[in-house]
């Protein structure tokens, strides 16, 4: 049997949008979403440079998913809050982070908001209500649930917005989180980015059904598919489901289809599992582009206005990795402190231990 | 003969084992066509098929229960869980299952299984690529525990516990997967499980150790000389079943002994191995037995280089003890 779930979609490749349909995103929200794509895009590729060049250990770009996370960011509010799974760089920015503070972390230096305890690419920031990441896959997706109950027993206007991908989805966790969410009715929203593959694993390996949304379905909420390349597509439903969540009608699963066009990781290479003609068949669909594209073509933006935006844009990343650079790294106590809420004493043995023995190796 | 690295060796056991042995199945996340994110299972599926060398889905839990009602019906599994931190999805169905089958089903239902896991630290891993979980799993009986140290050990070891009824949890250092290489024999050969290797012999006093921890301890062995101290150095090879009378008899020579792990100290397995020295051999003891491991702290991916007990921290220790 087979579920044939219809996929929402608004806005073409020519950034033309469909007969009939009525754009709900302001015209300044749109403007600035697209911003902080480019932003996301170009940082990401930076980032796989400077990896290049040994400066930052680790990154994870986002290359054709950047609507799919700024735009659902955009889609939300301040007080709510987003767990992400790694690859939601977009979503972060869209909800305050700055590009030092990104700049900071991905360099692992004392203003790192995890104090670079984590791999780079692991950030999060508390007064934004940005959870941080956590390597192990789909641990994030109950935790929201139960987030998401808290927000429910305080009776805030507040959603969770928990991000993951179709690969984390084939965990225990995930069933265990929408089914938590089902039953206690909280106000998450499930946003699975399905980008077709999992590191060198095709979607074709990880299920045999029609993809994540009968998942949905089956937990008994409310459930979508969309055009995850269509910055129209994702904002109407993420506010849609924004709104039925925060009425307190339970959770809602949203399956945003889109395409991993980089690597997994500067670990990783994909042209040993995958074509460059596949890639190249998604890059045409580029989901920037198209925004770009209705933004002129509806005289809200124009090449000369993007070209001075992109160079500025530039120089800020760029200033921003030279301050980064510029910090050191955070002193040997951020290893010692905070495992617990104080110190116990074989801590506190290992910690005067580790002083004592960096001074001689010093000498 | 032939150089590999341990990855290299690696492949070329399952490729042996695979051939020989029509009940060897390999799977886990990653595995199939592409070979594993460390290219550890290269080339199976091309030579074996996807029936016996395939992708799973990402679920650890699944990979493990999976494995053990493959184990029931006279296959061998060997799965690979992509990196150790990401066991633990799986410990309900290891400990719990797995681990016990054979004990609490009357020998009826046994899950002789391999269950392949690169672990440690030194890779930049930060807080989950770098754990080194050995003690967890010694912790439970019914489940052997075996760590090569290099290319020669990973091919020999891995063949015997392919060839073992038993499940057996293989913990592979990632971090010297390619830096160590030696010739490996490419004929079938055994290293039997539960053996020690003494690597280096010496009077003085005797260091213990296992995995990439090992060359650590080599290294500071050899600075140890310089400095007048013979350290004799065991490389465990199996954590379970342990080689006792190795390391007593060690011990009885040399009077006093250093344990080091990557693992943080407390309940580590070098805990255990201390304590089982004072049982054994407490009149011939000289000095305390030194732990020289990770602090106990979660790996700090800034401060990795002063987390790992890297050579100088065992050459403090082991002139501590020889000083005691
Ligand atoms: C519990 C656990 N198992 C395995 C891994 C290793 N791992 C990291 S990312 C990844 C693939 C995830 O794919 P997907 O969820 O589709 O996310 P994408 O990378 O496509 O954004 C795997 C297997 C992990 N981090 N955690
Ligand atoms: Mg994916």
């Amino acid at each position: 049997m087979k579920f044939e779930i219809e996929t929402i979609s608004y806005l073409n490749e020519d950034g033309e949008i469909r007969d009939g349909y009525q754009k709900t995103i302001s015209d300044d929200l749109l403007l600035q979403a697209y911003k902080i794509m480019l932003q996301t895009k170009r940082i990401d590729e930076r980032m796989v440079t400077l990896q290049r060049q040994s400066i930052v250990t680790f990154a994870m770009p986002s290359r054709g998913e950047e609507a799919s996370t700024v735009v659902s960011a955009a889609a939300l509010k301040p007080q709510d809050w987003h767990f992400y799974q790694y690859r939601e760089q977009g979503a972060i920015f869209m909800k305050g982070f700055t590009i030092q503070e990104y700049c900071d972390h991905m360099l692992l230096n004392v203003d790192d908001t995890a104090k670079g305890r984590q791999m780079s690419n692991h950030f999060g920031k508390k007064e934004l209500n940005a959870v941080t990441v956590s390597s192990t896959l789909a641990t994030q997706i109950p935790q929201a649930a139960g987030c998401a109950y808290a927000q429910k027993l305080r009776g805030e206007d507040a959603v969770t917005m928990c991000y993951f991908a179709e690969g984390a989805a084939s965990e225990g966790d995930f069933h265990a989180g929408l089914n938590m969410a089902a039953v206690t009715k909280a106000p998450v929203i499930f946003y699975c980015r399905n980008n077709h593959y999992a590191i060198s694993t095709p979607s074709k390996d990880q299920f045999a059904g029609d993809g994540i949304a009968p998942r949905g379905i089956g937990y008994g909420m409310k459930t979508y598919r969309i055009d995850a390349m269509d910055a129209f597509a994702i904002y109407d439903t993420v506010q849609e489901a924004r709104e039925y969540c925060a009425a307190g009608n339970g959770p809602v699963l949203i399956e945003a289809m889109a395409y991993r066009i980089g690597p997994h990781s500067t670990a990783d290479d994909p042209s040993a599992y995958r074509t460059d003609d596949e890639v190249a068949k998604w890059e045409k669909l580029c989901p920037i582009e198209r925004v770009k594209k209705y933004l002129i073509k509806n005289n809200l933006w124009s090449e000369e206005q993007d070209l001075e935006f992109y160079n500025a844009l530039i120089e800020e990343i760029e200033e921003s990795i030279a301050i980064a650079k510029a910090k050191p790294k955070p002193g040997i106590d951020s290893m010692f402190n905070e495992v617990y809420s104080d110190i116990p004493w074989n801590l506190q043995e290992q910690y005067d231990f580790l002083k004592e023995f960096t001074k001689e190796e010093s000498h | 003969m032939k150089v590999m690295n341990i990855i290299e060796a690696v492949n070329d056991a399952l490729h042996l084992e695979m051939e020989r042995n029509d009940k060897v199945v390999v799977f886990g996340e990653d595995v199939g066509g592409f070979g594993g994110v460390f290219r550890a299972t290269k080339g199976l599926t091309d030579r074996f098929g996807e029936p016996r060398c395939f992708n799973t889905p990402i679920v650890e839990q699944g990979i493990i229960g999976f494995a053990m009602g493959l184990a029931m019906n006279g296959f061998k599994p060997c799965p690979e869980i992509q990196f150790a931190d990401y066991i633990f999805p799986a410990y309900d169905q290891i400990v719990n299952e797995v681990a016990k089958s054979r004990f609490r089903s009357g020998n009826s239902f046994t899950a002789g299984m391999v269950i392949r896991t690169p672990y440690g630290g030194g890779i930049h891993g930060g807080c989950y690529h770098s754990q080194s979980p050995e003690a967890q799993f010694l912790h439970t009986p019914g489940i052997k525990v075996v760590i090569p140290s290099d290319p020669y050990e990973a091919k020999g070891l891995l063949l015997a516990s392919l060839r073992t009824d038993d499940p057996i949890l293989f913990l592979e250092p990632k971090r010297i997967y390619r830096a160590s290489k030696c010739e490996v024999p490419l004929d079938d050969y055994e290293i039997p499980l539960g053996q020690a290797q003494v690597a280096r012999e010496g009077k003085d006093l005797t260091l213990i150790g296992w995995g990439a921890q090992h060359h650590q301890n080599l290294e500071a062995a050899k600075k140890a000389e310089a400095m007048g101290i013979d350290v004799e150095v065991l490389n465990l090879r199996t954590l379970n079943p342990l080689d006792i009378d190795t390391i007593i008899a060690s011990i009885k020579k040399t009077g006093k002994c250093v344990v080091s792990q990557e693992a943080p100290k407390t309940m580590g397995f070098a805990a255990e191995i201390s304590a089982l020295i004072m049982e054994k051999a407490f009149l011939h003891l000289e000095a305390p037995v030194f732990r020289c491991c990770g602090f106990d702290t979660p790996f700090a991916n800034a401060h990795e280089h002063e987390y790992m007990p890297d050579s100088p921290r065992v050459i403090k220790a082991i002139k501590d003890t020889y000083d005691y």
